[in-house]
């Protein structure tokens, strides 16, 4: 009965760990630790756990029991793990989410428990409208919202037509239309390519440079933005055709872009040396606590999102049965982001800045990330009148 | 197949008997999460089993099983999303999609043998993954939430978790029972006989494909409803569940628990999907070990664990 | 017209890069009847062993050597260890087992080098745009690729036509235990090949190296690629993979850099750029589909008896 009867007989056991309702603050946390993208997993986690430090491990006077779960970057997955983090752990709290067709699949478990969920990333425009709800915060953005911004600073520099290129998948589509919300000059063209399986960008490349454009803006997150940009280099259209990007450069894949990288403008809701108190001691604290990595907007999203619980938890005094009170703190945004001051809309998405980064040379001599300029203040989303809370 | 105590048998009877007492441990020890982990371990035994049904029995190796999945549970969520919420008519829908789509490539796969048919299997499950990501309206590839699991008139609550887990156990025991009757019935011996001597049965005057085709749209009209009842587990259905990796991992649980063996395909479904649930839990380097394991299975293990255990009976 | 051109060559040079993978998996498949799903992960060794070894010698194409002789290496060991012992079995058998060897190369890179990624950067020589007709300039380094992998479809035509290893290789394509029967030590022809194949990938995985990057699962989806091009060219058939390879790379890059704009004639603007990529990432699938439909072994079958 042999291997299967003992495997399942010893994985009842092991599932069958009722949770004890023990004094203390439980958080599941889902993401993608495992795969190419592991790398963004890691740094939330790095971020919420230096969080978890600077807080000294307690919310409310209570310890913090943190579950982490892998997502593996696919919807079924990651809902299936929700539903543990729901029905056999019991959390009070779930947060992380990178990828907003995770978010979507497990959006549902988490509301109808009346858990409450801190989306540390992912900004479907379906969140901020429809979808919206009382259990639903996030600390990061809507998709169209970076991209706006990125049209925005295109219109100050006088930029007359732009070719855009950006994945086929329902981030990558908010992506272009965000530019096309706010672009005021001529859109010459508009790719899309095969995602993720597609990495090799000639045929798009080719367009764009015979299409004459003033400019181009892209939206490649992760892996594909080292390729998208090599290759934009390789094929000597740097020189030629300004490149506007959203998501694209990053502290992740700055080491892998490298020189390709310099001067090509990003717009973001956090840098790395945003000048307020609490994100000089994050950006010190975690380059100290994890040497030779660098934080980035993925980790300092999930550590307001460590900061925007404990508020919660604060609050009420540890008591995570009071929700409503939890709520209406939350929605208060009271916590000191590393972005520095925002409110929350009628949607729990941050009514916030938007700030131009470029890519220099730091001390060092290594490549970092540095502000420019602020694009737009107090941006909110456009969909907020399509929720139906108040 | 006569009904002896040999170790074979009385794994399946503690499979029926375990599944059919789980909900009941559930209750007792207080954690539902165990139900629903096994709710979805059912739902994928059922596609493993009529996975099994073509690849085990009728030697047709389809590596684009995953499709039906996404078929089954695409007809369920659009209906679903277009205000057609009763499960009279999206499950008749998902089974007769799933059919017709499976009448199609099978009528144009089993012109090709061997590896071929294993490639172009793929290659269909890769156009119906690829138009599924181009649905806009239903989500493209972010995928589509199903907001109201399939109604039934109040003959059975969907959302209510032990009578939705009976439900699907009763569908993997149907399942299982009509392959049963399938593999000992005149259509099932022709269709094995023509994975061991095609030449033979052609010669008899056994018209192979047509024979092949009904066996392969039986199998696809199965794994539909396993895809129905998926998209109502998952209140969610994504092209994702079409992916080539995912009729990958199909395949894998048919092989491991034991090719043309009646509870093979459950026996596998269970150990790979708890495996990935434990050994992720124990480390994030799960697939360090999952994948020797897989690789030692192949080299000593012939015939999966099902073929295991009928050796042990005999040694 | 000059676009044209451009996407001419963005096209061959994805097809001569698709035949070098494709060429190894369908000689240790046409040979060895092997279906190796874990010659991605020796496509994906090769871009990891060129970035460690260019970024440790310095040099760029003393790194190249090194990776080269190294994924050689690795491909004799894992023929020596694990596939050896699957010859003869059920290719379902190879399914398992090989994509058992797909996550432990995942898992073992993660471990090893991490789960970022590594960069392979290319010499300033090889950066610069050469204009090749007046008015069409082309990355150096897609050009280099494309004359390198010429040269190595050219040397394995040599190879296998014109020398012994070559007759052999043909002649286990075509009848397998022939060639056992003849006194041939077969177990060293196998791990020849098997090892020829592997260095292959690995040089298609260090090529694109530059213009992707070197990271995990790379060579996952560019293995279903190669696996439809030798089943469009017919199992063990260089000559098959080379056609099929040139076939699928045009019609990849074709089909997504004209395609949009040919459905936006018949379509509204909105309908086609959401239909057109869906439409070309499947173009390749419907060629096998309707290849595989009319000639059920391929273009190019290799054992015709």
């Amino acid at each position: 009965m042999k291997s299967a009867f003992w495997l399942a007989g010893a994985a009842v056991l092991a599932l069958a760990n009722p949770a004890v309702a023990a004094d203390s603050i439980k958080i599941g946390f889902v993401s993608t630790f495992s795969g190419p993208t592991a790398v963004i997993g890691n740094d939330m986690r790095n971020s919420f756990e230096l969080a978890l430090d600077h807080l000294g491990r307690k919310m409310g006077g209570l310890p913090v029991e943190v579950i982490y779960e892998d997502d593996q970057q696919k919807p079924d997955v990651g809902k299936q793990k929700v539903e543990k983090l729901v029905q056999s752990d019991k959390v009070d709290f779930i947060a992380g989410f990178i990828w907003s067709n995770v978010l979507l699949a497990s959006l549902k478990t988490a509301v109808d428990s009346k858990t409450f969920l801190i989306s540390a990333n992912a900004g479907p425009s379906q969140l901020a409208g429809d979808l919206c709800s009382p259990y639903v915060f996030s600390t990061s953005w809507q998709n169209d919202q970076t991209p706006a911004a990125m049209g925005l600073y295109m219109n100050q520099k006088g930029v007359k037509s732009v070719f855009l290129i950006g994945p086929n998948y329902a981030a990558g589509k908010d992506m272009l239309a965000g530019v096309k919300s706010t672009f005021k000059g001529e859109v010459v063209g508009e790719e899309y390519t095969v995602w993720p399986s597609q990495l090799d960008f000639s045929a798009e490349l080719s367009k764009a440079k015979a299409s004459k454009a003033e400019s181009i803006f892209v939206f490649y997150p992760g892996a594909a933005g080292v390729q998208f940009l090599n290759q934009y280099a390789q094929a000597g259209i740097k020189q030629q055709i300004p490149l506007y990007t959203a998501f694209t450069i990053d502290e992740l894949s700055l080491p892998l872009q490298k020189d390709n990288a310099i001067g090509v403008p990003g717009a973001q809701e956090w840098v790395n040396d945003l000048p307020n108190e609490e994100n000089k001691r994050y950006v010190a604290d975690y380059r100290k606590k994890y040497t030779g990595l660098r934080p980035t907007y993925y980790g300092a999203q999930a550590y307001d999102a460590a900061q925007l619980i404990n508020s919660a938890v604060v609050a009420v005094k540890g008591d995570t049965s009071k929700k409503d009170e939890m709520k209406a703190e939350m929605e208060k945004a009271n916590f000191k982001s590393l972005r520095g001051p925002f409110k929350y809309g009628n949607n729990h998405l941050p009514i916030q800045n938007f700030y131009l980064q470029d890519v220099v040379k730091d001390a060092d001599g290594a490549l970092a990330l540095k502000t420019v300029a602020t694009i737009v203040k107090d941006d909110q989303d456009r969909f907020h009148d399509k929720c139906p809370m108040k | 197949m006569t009904a002896s105590l040999n170790a074979r048998n009385v794994a399946a009877a503690l499979i029926v008997a375990g599944l059919l007492l789980l909900p009941l441990y559930a209750q007792l020890s207080g954690n539902m999460f165990v139900l629903t982990l096994f709710t979805r371990i059912v739902i994928f035994a059922l596609a493993a089993v009529s996975l099994n049904l073509i690849m085990g029995y009728g030697g047709m190796m389809s590596f684009g099983h995953a499709a039906y999945l996404g078929i089954g549970g695409y007809a369920v969520g659009i209906l679903a999303a277009e205000g057609i919420g009763s499960g009279f008519v999206q499950w008749p829908v998902a089974l007769v999609t799933s059919a017709l789509f499976a009448l199609v490539i099978g009528a144009l796969s089993l012109r090709t043998r061997g590896v071929y048919f294993i490639m172009i299997t793929l290659a269909f499950a890769q156009m119906a993954y690829y138009v599924a990501a181009g649905l806009a309206r239903y989500g493209g590839d972010d995928g589509l939430t199903i907001y109201k699991r399939s109604d039934f008139a109040g003959l059975i609550n969907l959302s209510g978790r032990v009578q939705f887990y009976y439900l699907c156990t009763g569908c993997l025991f149907g399942g299982i029972y009509l392959v049963w009757r399938i593999v000992n019935s005149r259509f099932g011996l022709v269709v094995q006989g023509l994975r061991s001597n095609e030449q033979r049965m052609q010669a008899i005057g056994f018209p192979a494909t047509r024979y092949r085709l009904v066996c392969f749209v039986i199998a696809g009209t199965m794994c539909g409803l396993a895809g129905a009842l998926l998209a109502n587990n998952t209140d969610f259905v994504s092209p994702a569940v079409m992916y080539w990796t995912r009729s990958g991992d199909l395949m894998v649980m048919v092989i491991l628990g034991g090719m043309g063996s009646l509870f093979g395909p459950v026996v596998g479904a269970i150990v790979y999907l708890l495996l990935e649930e434990l050994l992720s839990q124990v480390t994030e380097y799960w697939a360090l070990i999952m994948g020797p394991l897989l690789l030692l299975i192949v080299l000593f293990g012939r015939g999966g664990i099902m073929g295991l255990l009928g050796r042990l009976h005999r040694g | 017209m000059l676009l044209v051109v451009e996407q001419f060559l963005n096209g061959l040079q994805l097809g001569l890069l698709l035949f070098l993978l494709a060429a190894g998996l369908t000689l240790v498949f046409g040979i060895m009847d092997l279906v190796n799903l874990a010659h991605g992960s020796l496509y994906m060794m090769g871009a990891y062993f060129a970035a460690t070894f260019v970024a440790w010698t310095g040099s760029f194409l003393g790194g190249i050597a090194l990776a080269l002789g190294a994924t050689l290496l690795l491909g004799i060991v894992l023929e020596f260890v694990a596939l050896r012992h699957l010859y003869g079995r059920d290719h379902l058998d190879h399914v398992l087992a090989t994509f058992g060897l797909i996550l432990f190369f995942n898992d073992a890179v993660r471990l090893i080098w991490g789960p970022a990624g590594l960069a392979l950067p290319l010499p300033p020589w090889l950066t610069v745009p050469i204009q090749i007709v007046p008015g069409v300039f082309y990355p150096a380094y897609r050009l280099a690729i494309i004359v390198v992998a010429l040269a190595v479809a050219l040397m394995l035509y040599l190879v296998v036509m014109r020398t012994r290893l070559g007759m052999l290789i043909r002649a286990g394509a075509s009848n397998r235990e022939m060639i056992g029967a003849l006194g041939i030590n077969i177990k060293l022809l196998y791990t020849l090949v098997f090892g020829l194949g592997a260095a292959l990938a690995g040089l298609a995985g260090l090529m694109q190296a530059p213009i992707l990057t070197v990271q995990i699962g790379m060579g996952e989806n560019i293995l279903i690629l190669a696996f439809v091009i030798i089943v469009i060219g017919g199992i063990g058939s260089i000559r098959g993979a080379f056609v099929a390879s040139i076939l699928v790379g045009m019609i990849d890059t074709l089909g997504r850099a004209f395609l949009p704009d040919l459905l936006r004639k018949i379509l509204s603007s909105a309908a086609a750029s959401t239909a057109a990529p869906a439409l070309s990432s499947m173009l390749i699938y419907l060629l096998m589909a309707i290849v595989l439909v009319v000639r059920p072994e391929g273009l190019f079958p290799a054992n015709r008896r």
